[in-house]
């Protein structure tokens, strides 16, 4: 792991995603241990005006609950949270989460951006931005805005995503990001959060 | 990005706005603000937030047009229809038994809602003595609210809505398509008032059994959304009732204690 990738424990993990995400997002987040405390926010591109079963269906495969926050709520430790369709999901000053139905980025309602933006706006280097698999570019320009503002960022490697025109577009615009497949960010999301992440990934290997 | 010259530079440019046009932003969530001020910029040509305050105080052209960045919301017709559904067939039976009805529609921006409610009171028979009070901010949003005219494009949708919240008829039944936009029946707004009022700085101005505020108070902060809902309690007769958005709450309120959760999943409150 390159010398820049210093532990330093996150405020909040933002992770976005596309088409062919829900795979990569069921390695990134499988098995984390008990106490991993650091909250991680969603954004996956969902059909507009449908009620989405995202956080159902990855409850059910994380076996951890996963929940659309509401306006105003904060964000909480240990906590995973997706964005709901058709409201732009933003993280605001206080820790404390802000929606909103702007019209959409990147035709996108929610954005990846929009998320990846308001973290780095709200928190500085204390955001962790991650980059998954999609077949268009949003969340590209919020992951660099991200590392401009002194957080990590990683993108899944585009020969391990199913689609990997978002990994790409994330690549050319972001300088440092450590490129890498889904199970290896996982790792070392464990390492941060102050659990061996050899063990970790034993765990993901032997499963 | 996340520096103190940003946060100042957006304090003094909405305090500006406030003392010169009278518009109090300055209570925004800072997210939101933070992102129509960057497209602000964009537009107006400003590399930064001291030089559109410049634009805005200067040069009369300018504010109107940021008036409409910073409030110009994408409205839908019967947005969540679950919401309109619970309004038909739990709020409509308690409606029904008063003989005249004043309803808000706070925040009503370019109408889609407003005649959505229009269109359901019409239906269940409320709407002849009913009085609508629709109410926003935004003159331009007023003025397209007041005209009823929406992109044709938009009704396929707006229908798939409607039937999915009860509807009655046909959504086209409501309007007139003509030069690809749809023109609503103005018998729909006959009972329709539509005024300036902010949430910021106004006061409550009648009495009324139904309020709908539904995805304006996301935009406030959590000082500003206080002052919107003591304006709500302060508005409602004793058991009326009040819809928000699908993602609003008034758990984190401090007026949570004067409301009881009248349809849970449909964000309607009902005052103790």
């Amino acid at each position: 792991m390159a010398s820049w990738l210093a532990p330093v424990l996150p405020e909040v993990i933002v992770v976005g995603g596309s088409a062919g995400a829900l795979d990569a997002l069921s390695i990134l987040l499988a098995d984390l241990p008990d106490d991993f405390a650091v909250p991680i926010v969603i954004v996956v591109h969902l059909p507009r005006r449908k009620r989405s079963a995202l956080s159902e269906v990855l409850a059910a495969k994380l076996g951890r609950p996963v929940r659309e926050p509401l306006d105003k709520e904060p964000v909480s430790a240990s906590m995973i949270y997706v964005a709901p369709p058709d409201y732009h999901l933003l993280i605001d000053r206080g820790m404390t989460f802000a929606l909103s139905v702007d019209e959409p980025v990147n035709f996108s309602l929610p954005s990846i951006d929009v998320l990846f933006e308001s973290a780095a706006r709200s928190l500085g280097g204390g955001a962790i931005g991650i980059l998954l698999s999609g077949a268009n570019a949003d969340g590209a320009y919020g992951l660099k805005v991200i590392e401009d503002a002194g957080g990590l960022a990683f993108v899944q490697a585009p020969a391990d995503a199913a689609m990997p025109a978002m990994p790409n577009a994330a690549i050319a615009l972001c300088e440092r990001a450590a490129v890498l497949p889904a199970a290896e960010i996982r790792a070392y999301l464990i390492r941060l959060a102050g659990r061996g992440g050899e063990s970790g990934r034993k765990r993901y290997h032997d499963r | 990005m996340h520096d103190d010259t940003s946060e100042t530079e957006i304090k003094l440019l909405l305090e500006a706005i406030y003392l010169r046009f009278h518009y109090d932003f300055r209570h925004y969530a800072p997210a939101s603000m933070a992102r129509r001020l960057s497209l602000a910029m964009r537009r107006f040509g400003c590399r930064s937030l001291s030089g559109l305050q410049e634009r805005v105080l200067h040069d009369a052209g300018v504010f109107p047009e940021l008036l409409s960045l910073l409030t110009i919301m994408v409205s839908d017709m019967f947005r969540d229809p679950g919401f309109y559904r619970a309004l038909r067939e739990k709020v409509v039976p308690f409606l029904q038994t008063y003989p005249s009805l004043k309803i808000w529609v706070a925040g009503c921006s370019t109408g889609e809602e407003v005649h959505s409610l229009a269109i359901l009171l019409q239906e269940e028979g409320l709407l002849d003595r009913s009085l609508i009070y629709a109410t926003d901010i935004n003159p331009e949003a007023l003025r397209k609210a007041r005209a009823g005219i929406y992109e044709l494009d938009r009704m396929a949708g707006f229908s798939e809505a409607y039937r999915a919240a009860g509807g009655r008829a046909s959504l086209a039944d409501y309007y007139t398509a003509a030069y690809g936009s749809a023109v609503f029946d103005k018998a729909l707004r006959k009972n329709i008032v539509f005024s300036d009022h902010s949430l910021a700085t106004d006061m409550v101005f009648a009495e009324v059994q139904l309020i709908t505020c539904r995805n304006v108070l996301i935009y406030f902060d959590r000082a500003l959304q206080n002052r919107a809902i003591g304006l709500f309690r302060d508005a409602l007769c004793r058991k009326g009732f009040l819809g928000l958005g699908a993602k609003e709450t008034l758990r984190f309120s401090d007026h949570a204690a004067a409301f009881s959760e009248f349809a849970r999943a449909e964000r309607i409150y009902q005052k103790e």
